[in-house]
């Protein structure tokens, strides 16, 4: 079943020279965990706005095509009503924290009250939320005193009480340290677990190998390669679009070239076991 | 004595948290050397006190011999510059090139100098073409380039990046190592702080790990990387190619795929 569609989209931003893209098409399914991968400026985060509908309904420009959710035309939606049905954890959660709140507990509640949601359901996502995110240790901090990686995760905390069944997660691993990141990562499996459909952008292409289904490259105003995530990642021309391939890929593909055909190149550890333990 | 000395440092936050647990370091002048560690290990924190940003609370730390609290701001910016983690904590200016002019024009520099400065940090950068833009219009990643621009026109001789490869593409990683490549080749000192282990491998051979307000480790990147109990210490991983070595039994302390394949290759 198809959660989002986007029709051939074309978008230009309003003070934008040239357009953003060009006639893309694209449909994501339901509990689908996709990655969108693609250099700096060819379009990851104007897509995620796209989707979630902060594009036009926030920032305005030229739009061309349609973007579903389900059966709905998310142009014609209301904002508030997208809200708790797709969740969107910010790129840089030095923007996304509200600035208001003068404890982390109160933070990740702010989007709930403004939900409506009754009190002692709140404490209760709340709650469960900081456990699942391992954050027991912040409740009481106040958000400004976080380090980079404890704010990114408030900031995932805040988005994930509010229980959305889209969620689109911008680089949420900017600031991690590799354990944080797999902590992270860790979670976004618990959401997939829970049947979420998930629109991550990442440049950590060691870990979209292991955790996406789907691998999606973005480039010059439109879809590169769209397929499987072993499929995509094991393309040495992805590399050729600015997008850097997983170490293991890498490996496999300077080995196929320099010293004998592989039969598959890997692109996760387990896979490289497989294909390197008779030759060593 | 050339290079930066550290000893005995302490940093107590003035809500009393200590940061920094009694600290020493040398690093020599026109070496390259990369800070690993968890968030929170100290490393910001660290890094912070060897240009005045923060002072220590005990200790003394030497640039070039020079006892760094004898040394104004002005002063320090000669010798060591900081490239903020996040550059929102850094960029004030309506425009990239005034914003690379600041800190020469602030040393009263000929305008044709501060001109030859912000083009030559700009070029090495490579946004020469957004001078005339406002930092603030610019996406993230390459508004991480306008603050590295600010550190080299400065003419610091020690450059710290605190996190400079944060969301970063394959093409700003690249970037990123021609920098660090032209600096240490201008006789500079860079000293980096960042969580992407494959960068560090490619760029960096001494290694320092940080957790829970100290060093644990100083050493080579072979050493650090297959030292199991370090890297528990300091709840790092091994890099993938050396995690295969490792899962294939593979001797030898295999980091990259170079070494795994000269490593295939002589069996």
């Amino acid at each position: 079943m198809k959660a989002l569609e986007v029709k051939n989209l074309s978008f230009k931003y309003l003070i934008g020279k040239e357009k953003v893209f060009e006639n893309l098409s694209l449909s994501i399914n339901k509990g689908e965990l996709v990655a969108i991968i693609g250099r700096n400026g060819s379009g990851k985060t104007t897509l995620c706005n796209l989707l979630r509908g902060f594009i036009p309904h926030l920032t305005q420009g030229d739009l061309e095509g349609d973007i579903l959710l389900y059966d709905d035309s998310i142009l014609k939606m209301d904002l508030s009503d997208l809200s708790d049905k797709i969740g969107y954890i910010f790129q840089n959660p030095f923007i996304q924290i509200s600035g208001i709140k003068e404890t982390v507990y109160e933070e990740i509640g702010f989007g709930l009250e403004n939900l409506g949601v009754p009190r002692d359901e709140m404490i209760r996502r709340i709650e469960e939320i900081i456990k699942l995110l391992k954050i027991e240790d912040l409740k009481d901090k106040h958000p400004a005193e976080l380090s980079g990686g404890q704010r990114q995760r408030v900031a995932i905390a805040s988005i994930l009480a509010m229980d959305p069944e889209i969620l689109i997660i911008d680089e949420p691993t900017s600031q991690l340290d590799p354990k944080g990141t797999e902590e992270i990562f860790e979670i976004i499996k618990i959401l997939k677990e829970q049947n979420k459909t998930i629109i991550l952008v990442e440049h950590k292409i060691d870990l979209i190998a292991e955790y996406a289904d789907r691998v999606i490259l973005l480039n010059d105003k439109n879809i590169v390669f769209d397929g499987t995530t072993s499929e995509i990642l094991s393309k040495e021309d992805v590399m050729s679009y600015g997008t850097n391939l997983p170490q293991i890929a890498k490996l496999g593909i300077e080995y196929n070239n320099k010293v004998e055909k592989l039969s598959k190149i890997p692109s996760v550890l387990e896979e490289a076991v497989e294909v390197f333990k008779d030759k060593v | 004595m050339n290079g930066i000395k550290i000893d005995n440092v302490v940093f107590n936050y003035p809500n009393g948290f200590c940061a920094i647990d009694d600290v020493s370091l040398e690093i020599t002048k026109g070496e390259k050397i990369a800070i690993i560690g968890q968030n929170g290990a100290g490393k910001t924190t660290f890094v912070k006190m060897m240009n005045n940003l923060l002072r220590p609370t005990e200790g003394t730390i030497t640039v070039d011999g020079i006892d760094l609290k004898e040394l104004t701001t002005a002063q320090i910016s000669k010798k060591v510059g900081y490239v903020f983690q996040n550059p929102g904590d850094q960029l004030f200016n309506r425009t990239v090139y005034d914003e690379i002019a600041y800190n020469p024009r602030y040393n009263k520099l000929e305008e044709s100098k501060v001109k030859e400065l912000v083009e030559d940090a700009a070029e090495l950068c490579g946004i020469t073409q957004y001078l005339k833009s406002n930092p603030y219009d610019l996406p993230f990643g390459l508004r991480k380039f306008v603050t590295i621009a600010c550190v080299i026109a400065m003419g610091s001789e020690y450059i710290i990046l605190d996190e400079p490869t944060a969301g970063q593409d394959l093409d700003g990683l690249v970037l990123q190592s021609k920098i660090i490549d032209e600096l240490i080749k201008r006789n500079k000192t860079v000293i980096i702080i960042t969580h992407d282990m494959e960068f560090v491998i490619d760029n960096f051979d001494r290694i320092v790990v940080m957790a829970n307000k100290k060093i644990v480790a100083d050493s080579t990147k072979k050493e650090i990387f297959w030292d199991f109990e370090i890297l528990d210490k300091a709840s790092l991983k091994q890099p993938y190619i050396s995690k295969l070595a490792h899962d294939l039994k593979m001797k030898n302390y295999i980091i990259d795929i170079e070494g795994f394949i000269a490593e295939v290759k002589n069996k």
